[in-house]
Formats: C-alpha cells, sequence, structure tokens
C-alpha cells in the first residue's frame, strides 16, 4: 500500500487518457478490479482508501459507476481537461471496437454458429448479472433497515420490474422513496 | 450509407430526441451501474416500439460484454442496432451527458455531507432496490433462451463459477460462446 507521499499526480491530460484508454481495454466484462489495479497500484494516483470513497460515491450517483469515477478522478486531478480526458480515454477505442463486433455481427448473424455463440454468451452475460447482485446480498446484514425489509424491497423490485414489467422511473422514485424513509427513521433510533 | 447513418428504421430527429430523452431519463435513475436500466431499455425499444426483437436486445448486451471496455456501451450497441451512428450518438449522449453534469457538481456536495443521516439514509434505502434491479436484469436477459435447457443451464453454472472461484469473466463469456457455437444454447 503506497503511503501518501509517494502518491504521483498525472501530469497532463495525455497522460490521464492513456491511463484509461489502457485500463478499459483490459477490462473484460467490467472494468473496475483493473481500475483499481491501474490507478492505486501502477500508477499510485491515490490509496486504496480514497479509491474505495470514490468507488462508493460513483454508485450513490446515478449513471455509470465507471464513468462518475472517471469524471471525478480527472476533475480532480485537472479539473474539466482531466474529466474529459479521463471519460475519452475510457470510451473512445472501446466504443469503436464494440461497433466493429456489432457490425461484424449484423454481417455474420444468419449463421447458425455465430446465432448460436450469442445465444450461449448471452445466458453466460445473464449469470454475470446474477452473480453480482448475490455477491451483494451479504452487505445487506448491516444496513440499517434490516435484512427482512431489505430482502421484501428487493423482492417488490424484482417482482415490479422483472416480472410486471412496470416502468422503472415509477418503482425507483415510489418504492425508493419509501425505503429511504424508513431507513431514515431507521437511522434516528 | 443512409443505413449506416440511420440504421433500418430510418427514424426521424423527432424519434432520435425521444430516444435521447428516455436514456437520459433512465441514466438518472441507474442508482445500481448502466445495467440495470436494461430491464426498462428492453422494455421501450423491444415492447413499446418494436424496434428491436428480444434476441437482438440481448445480443447487443452480449456484445457489449465480449469486448473491452465498460458495461455502458451496450446502449451504444442499442442504438447502432435501432438507427446507425444517429442511434449511437442518441443512445450515448443519453446515457452520459445527463449523469456526467450531475456527478460533477455533486461530487463536492456528497463529499462534505458524506456521514449525515440523509446520506446514510439515501445509501441504505437504495441498497436494496439495487439488488432488486440486477436481479430483474438478469432474469430479463434469460428471455430469448427460456426455451433452451442447454442455455438455461449456463446461467447457474455462470453464478457458481463466479461465486465459487475467481476465474476471469471473460472465460465464461467464451465457454458460452462455444457452447452456442456447437448448437447447445438453441
Amino acid at each position: 500500500m503506497p503511503e501518501p507521499e509517494a502518491l504521483r499526480r498525472p501530469g497532463s491530460a495525455g497522460e490521464i487518457f492513456r491511463v484509461f484508454n489502457r485500463l478499459a481495454l483490459q477490462g473484460f466484462g467490467g472494468v473496475l478490479a483493473v481500475a483499481q489495479r491501474e490507478l492505486v497500484e501502477r500508477q499510485r494516483w491515490m490509496t486504496p482508501a480514497q479509491f474505495l470513497e470514490l468507488l462508493s460515491l460513483g454508485q450513490v450517483l446515478p449513471g455509470p459507476n465507471i464513468v462518475n469515477m472517471a469524471l471525478m478522478i480527472g476533475d480532480r486531478f485537472l479539473g474539466w481537461r482531466g474529466a474529459v480526458a479521463a471519460l475519452g480515454g475510457l470510451m473512445c477505442v472501446p466504443l469503436l471496437i464494440v461497433l466493429l463486433l456489432a457490425v461484424l455481427y449484423r454481417e455474420t448473424m444468419h449463421q447458425p454458429m455465430v446465432a448460436g455463440a450469442l445465444r450461449g454468451m448471452g445466458a453466460v452475460a445473464a449469470g454475470l448479472v446474477i452473480a453480482t447482485a448475490l455477491k451483494l446480498v451479504g452487505s445487506l446484514r448491516s444496513n440499517p433497515m434490516g435484512w427482512k425489509l431489505c430482502g421484501l424491497v428487493a423482492l417488490l423490485t424484482f417482482g415490479a420490474i422483472g416480472l410486471l414489467r412496470w416502468p422503472m422511473v415509477g418503482v425507483v422514485l415510489g418504492l425508493g422513496s419509501v425505503a429511504v424513509l424508513t431507513a431514515w427513521v431507521r437511522i434516528g433510533r | 450509407m443512409n443505413a449506416l447513418l440511420y440504421g433500418a428504421h430510418g427514424l426521424d430527429s423527432d424519434v432520435l430526441l425521444q430516444l435521447f430523452l428516455h436514456f437520459g431519463m433512465l441514466s438518472l435513475l441507474a442508482i445500481g451501474g448502466a445495467i440495470t436500466t436494461a430491464p426498462d431499455m428492453q422494455r421501450y425499444v423491444v415492447g413499446e416500439h418494436g424496434w428491436l426483437s428480444d434476441a437482438q436486445f440481448t445480443s447487443s448486451v452480449a456484445i457489449a460484454q465480449a469486448a473491452p471496455g465498460p458495461n455502458v456501451l451496450f446502449v451504444a450497441v442499442v442504438g447502432w442496432n435501432i438507427a446507425g451512428l444517429a442511434g449511437v450518438a442518441a443512445t450515448l449522449a443519453g446515457s452520459l451527458l445527463p449523469s456526467a453534469v450531475l456527478a460533477l457538481s455533486a461530487t463536492r456536495f456528497g463529499d462534505a455531507r458524506r456521514n449525515s443521516r440523509g446520506m446514510r439514509a439515501f445509501t441504505a434505502g437504495l441498497a436494496p432496490l439495487t439488488l432488486g434491479l440486477l436481479l430483474a436484469t438478469g432474469w430479463i436477459l434469460t428471455e430469448p433462451v427460456r426455451h433452451s435447457l442447454g442455455a438455461m443451464l449456463l446461467v447457474p453454472f455462470t453464478v457458481l463459477t463466479m461465486l465459487k472461484t475467481r476465474i476471469s469473466p471473460i472465460w465464461l463469456v467464451a465457454v458460452g460462446a462455444l457452447f452456442g457455437a456447437l448448437s447447445l444454447a438453441g
């Protein structure tokens, strides 16, 4: 773990762009683990604690977590130029790659092998998302709402969005405000 | 050339603006990361407008998972499949701009109040909601393969491998591709 005095700062927007580009290109199925390794261990731009802090902030804020984090890191070092460089590094090359894949897919999707491969990958993608959810279940134990109420809110959300297919805006604003209010009351006790 | 720029549906600028606004609204609701907006995106682009089929939507997510980079890039593939490069601009700008402005302006506000009762209630209250959204996303992604026993066995296999081992997800994606290419996921 680097000492605070051993931390270094990126010298230019170009350096921020390159570092975020490199970590994005290593991130298959999510960038967070690679981001920790690059930003904390290799570049030493921040301590592990600072990284965790930024991550939780990125998670509370709406929008893509890793994009939020990149914006905050870039902004902290070089203001809005840093934020733009971090976002650009994270998105530009991966965007080209993903669009290239999409074009290739459109050319080849009528071949049964390609269609089959994508179906198999779709099933794995579903499993990856479910596994991420299950990994988070443990963190609900320390939730001030208590795990029973948390389980109920999670199940209601799953039922409303996943089974009944209600629009998300109503569910998040409605159920979300009830949950936040409940947590507020419980914390005050 | 037009198909490249505007995609198969030939959507006009009004529709592109709608697409931008809907994705922008979803991005502001995406408390658990971009992927938690997938169920509502699917409801909007498949169910409500019929721009994509179920299989096209799920393969868009799968293509993005197979490529390096942030998960949010799946919205670019969805945009591409709906309306070409104009669709990419609409969905990606919608997913990034509002939340980016909010993230940058809220950083200092949240930083100063991280331990306040309000902030703690906010995070604690939304945590189980995020979990439910992730589960719903996983469930909806299985929609095109639910008739296939082979593909549906891949789902618990992936879940268990992710929970019990430290294998990188890219290998599981590769296993899924191979499994499907051998037409075991039909």
